[in-house]
């Protein structure tokens, strides 16, 4: 047994076990803090910077997703400069591909519109950037369009880690980066997917999606947490 | 090899050092090897046999003296006589006057002494003076002496604290103490452990470790060994980019002839001690020199930072303790076992002891690879050591840190150098690059030509970096070509501040100090951009935009 570890989340006193993260620490006091790249069931990542806390005695800001606990912590995860910052976050985001949601498999049930609602993102502040990538429609069942492609990478790991494929990856970097089918395969062509629809299903936008179905019917259950609570025997 | 063979050779080496009377050494470094370094140095040998000077004058292929600018460069022993541009003709002359006639040629003298007189050697204490390809070389002016005294007569912890007494932080940027580091390696649960030498160095114009790695490559093997032993590692990696093919060659022939030696590998001197070192080739990204990107990259994976905690130290390589320190760092250490930590840590100012290198580039008469001690200020760097700004021109700015390093302005140039000076007034030491600017460079563009590098480098990873300098650059190009107000001044600081609090790494914790620091010392730059539409440097609004930095 991994021995309790105490700490103040908000000033609440609450009892995590080592080794576990400040954000799942949070999570089962039923403190709320906002996450985009973090998906229960797979490692964490830490790109997205929604998640990020104070913690007492550091100047620095720490993504809880992945921070582990420590020993008489007193981390905040709600502060003036935090909602600054994660506005900011979620303003990049939607400035940085073309994401017009009147037209989007996701309108309603996409995080990234309810983080930009409940952060109070009401226009941006620096210009849209508009790329072009083209859709890709090749697979029978499923679609993909880059533009509303946010990197979290949640696709990838889930792909990875549960389904143990590992058909998606990352191709270039910086602004440049985009999630790729094999060696960039169409995705009606590539070898080793196996149609699971797990990716679909992790995304938080629609860039990855059922073809004709909206994302609300889609995520009626959150598929991959239940899969790896249905393996995990619990 | 047993002790005392490490002794008698380098007696040995030391008394047919002393059989010449002169030693001719040619710098064939990088930077000196395109000007025909090897061609000089071919006539070099030509020119000793020709005037029969052979017994009495050795030729010697080393590395980079410090006067790239000035290539190829040779050195003349006894007197440190520094010859500039050279040529195989010139060559000749010199073994005639010098040598035969023992007249230094005046006219092809450098003449500048200021260069050397600031400076102290105390990494780069063998380079440009011994053979880097002939380990003897190194022996013979002590080399593996402080790994000898390091396993015979010291413990893993009294190694620790001799460098931690001395001071020493880490040369790769952060300044971390590096005593430190290595205890908490020494002391992390978990077998085998790790040692990286860092020798990324992805900085534009940064190019100090490469020719440390050039010029004295076994003085890292040894700080390597020195460090492993530390901290119980058997196994180092030298992670090394790829585009500097000259060390990659010179630190394998390196390898091979300390393993030889027997200076690498299994029971070194007799000890119960092994250690082994490979080479690891990065893909070239600036970011692959982070330290968790490193981890990635060796075990196979992109190079993409990760969060820390956990540091490398608690889970590194394979989440095993890995110790990670810049090769500038590791070189410092055979030195302070040898010298002694007092006397490291007279070197330099109280709280930043020793030397640091620098590779001195822009406006400057005199750029090159210097090493200075830790609190010289910026002015004895740039006015003195560097020869100021060509005739004619004024002085601006001078960067430091690399491409994320802040700009100072003239009344900021009485900073001592050292990291809290630098951190505080917005710059950072980064991995030692100096770029002068002088009347002839726009602030504004130049914050934007850094920024496009920044936006080129970026992983990718995280949303403030990757998405948040894209913006930025697009606002700085904006003001370079007449758009923007006032406002967007305002708009860039706030956007600048969450770059630098809320990125993953410190690509984009630091890429936002050339804006926030040209922001804060040359204002009225901005200010002429877009309130008058106008350049003061005379750079933007044209067409194609401005020039950046040459
Ligand atoms: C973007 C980025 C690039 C870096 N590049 C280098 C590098 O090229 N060489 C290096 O030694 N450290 C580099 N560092 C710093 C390393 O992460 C690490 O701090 C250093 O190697 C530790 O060694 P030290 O304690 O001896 O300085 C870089 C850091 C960042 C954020
Ligand atoms: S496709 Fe969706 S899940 Fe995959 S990285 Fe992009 S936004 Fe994330
Ligand atoms: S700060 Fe930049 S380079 Fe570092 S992890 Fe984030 S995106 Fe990658
Ligand atoms: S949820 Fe933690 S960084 Fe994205």
């Amino acid at each position: 047994m991994s021995k309790p570890i105490e700490l103040t989340i908000d000033g609440r006193k609450v009892v995590a076990e080592e080794g576990e993260t400040i954000l799942k620490a949070a999570k089962k006091n039923g403190i709320y803090v906002p996450t985009l790249c973090y998906l229960e069931g797979v490692s964490s990542f830490g790109g997205c910077r929604l998640c990020m806390v104070e913690i007492k005695g550091s100047p620095r800001l720490f993504a809880s997703c992945i921070t582990p606990v420590a020993e008489g912590m007193e981390v905040l995860t709600d502060s003036e400069r935090l909602r600054r910052y994660r506005k900011w976050a979620v303003e990049l985001l939607l400035a940085e591909r073309p994401h017009v949601c009147s037209v989007c498999v996701a309108n309603g049930s996409c995080e990234l519109q309810q983080l930009a609602t409940e952060l109070g993102v009401d226009h941006l502040r620096v210009d849209r950037e508009w790329t072009d990538y083209e859709v890709d429609l090749t697979h029978e069942r499923f679609a993909y369009d880059p533009n509303r492609c946010i990197l979290c990478t949640r696709c990838i790991r889930v792909c990875d880690e549960v389904e143990g494929v590992h058909t998606l990856d990352l191709m270039l970097r910086g602004k440049n980066s985009k999630v790729v089918f094999d060696l960039d395969e169409n995705w009606g062509f590539s070898q080793s997917c196996t149609s699971c629809g797990k990716c679909s299903a992790a995304c938080p936008v629609g860039a990855l999606y059922v073809k004709g179905k909206p994302l609300s019917e889609v995520k009626k259950k959150d598929l991959v947490s239940f899969i790896m609570e249905r393996r995990s025997g619990k | 090899m047993k002790p005392d063979e490490l002794r008698g050779l380098a007696q040995k080496e030391q008394e047919a050092r002393k059989s010449y009377r002169f030693r001719i050494n040619v710098c064939c470094s990088s930077g000196c090897m395109p000007f025909g370094a090897l061609r000089v140095l071919t006539a070099f040998r030509d020119a000793v046999r020709e005037f029969k000077v052979e017994e009495e004058c050795y030729v010697a292929r080393t590395g980079c003296i410090g006067t790239c600018s000035l290539a190829p460069a040779v050195l003349v022993e006894p007197g440190d006589y520094l010859y500039q541009n050279v040529t195989p003709e010139r060559a000749r002359e010199i073994v005639k006057e010098h040598i035969v006639n023992g007249r230094p040629v005046k006219s092809m003298l450098y003449g500048n002494e200021a260069f050397f007189k600031k400076q102290l050697r105390v990494v780069l204490r063998n380079t440009g003076k011994i053979d880097p390809l002939r380990i003897e070389d190194y022996i013979a002016v002590g080399g593996y002496y402080a790994l000898l005294k390091a396993l015979t007569r010291m413990t893993p912890q009294g190694v620790i604290e001799e460098v931690a007494l001395s001071g020493l932080k880490g040369r790769g940027g952060a300044g971390f103490l590096t005593g430190l580091k290595w205890r908490y390696v020494a002391r992390a649960p978990g077998s085998p452990k790790y040692v990286i030498a860092n020798l990324d160095e992805g900085d534009p114009g940064v190019f100090a470790n490469r020719t440390l790695a050039e010029a004295d490559p076994h003085a890292i093997l040894e700080g390597m060994a020195i460090a492993a032993y530390a901290v119980g590692s058997q196994k180092g990696y030298i992670y090394v980019r790829s585009e500097y093919p000259l060390a990659v060659q010179t630190l394998k022939k390196a390898i091979e002839a300390a393993k030889s030696m027997g200076f690498l590998g299994e029971n070194i001197f007799e000890t119960s001690f092994s250690f082994d070192v490979e080479l690891r080739l990065g893909a070239g990204a600036f970011v692959a020199g982070e330290e968790t990107a490193i981890l990635a990259s060796i075990e196979g994976r992109r190079a993409m930072p990760r969060p820390r905690p956990p540091y490398p130290a608690q889970s590194g390589l394979w989440g095993k303790p890995t110790l990670v320190n810049n090769v500038e760092t590791l070189a410092n250490v055979p030195v302070i076992l040898l010298k002694g930590s007092e006397w490291f840590s007279s070197i330099g100012s109280k709280n930043c002891t020793g030397t640091k290198c620098f590779s001195l580039t822009g406006k400057v008469n005199n750029p090159g690879l210097i090493e200075v001690p830790m609190g010289i200020t910026l002015r004895e760097v740039v006015f003195e050591i560097g020869g100021g700004v060509p005739p004619g021109r004024r002085f601006k700015a001078v960067q430091v840190g690399g491409p994320s390093g802040g700009f100072l302005p003239e009344q900021l140039l009485d900073l001592p150098i050292d990291y809290e000076s630098l951190t505080k007034a917005g710059a950072i030491m980064g991995s030692g690059g100096i770029v002068v600017l002088d009347d002839t460079s726009c602030m504004v563009d130049t914050a934007k030509f850094f920024t496009e590098f920044c936006v080129d480098e970026s992983c990718g990873k995280c949303t403030p970096c990757r998405a948040g300098l894209h913006k930025l650059f697009k606002i700085l190009d904006g003001f370079t070509r007449g758009e923007g107000s006032v406002e967007d001044l305002s708009k860039v600081e706030d956007l600048c501040e969450f770059i630098k609090e809320a990125s993953l790494c410190g690509l984009g914790q630091t890429a936002p100090n050339p804006t926030l620091t040209t922001l804060r010392y040359f204002r009225d730059e901005y200010v002429a951009h877009v309130m008058d539409k106008r350049c003061p440097a005379g750079k933007c609004f044209r067409s194609g935009g401005g020039g950046g930095v040459e």
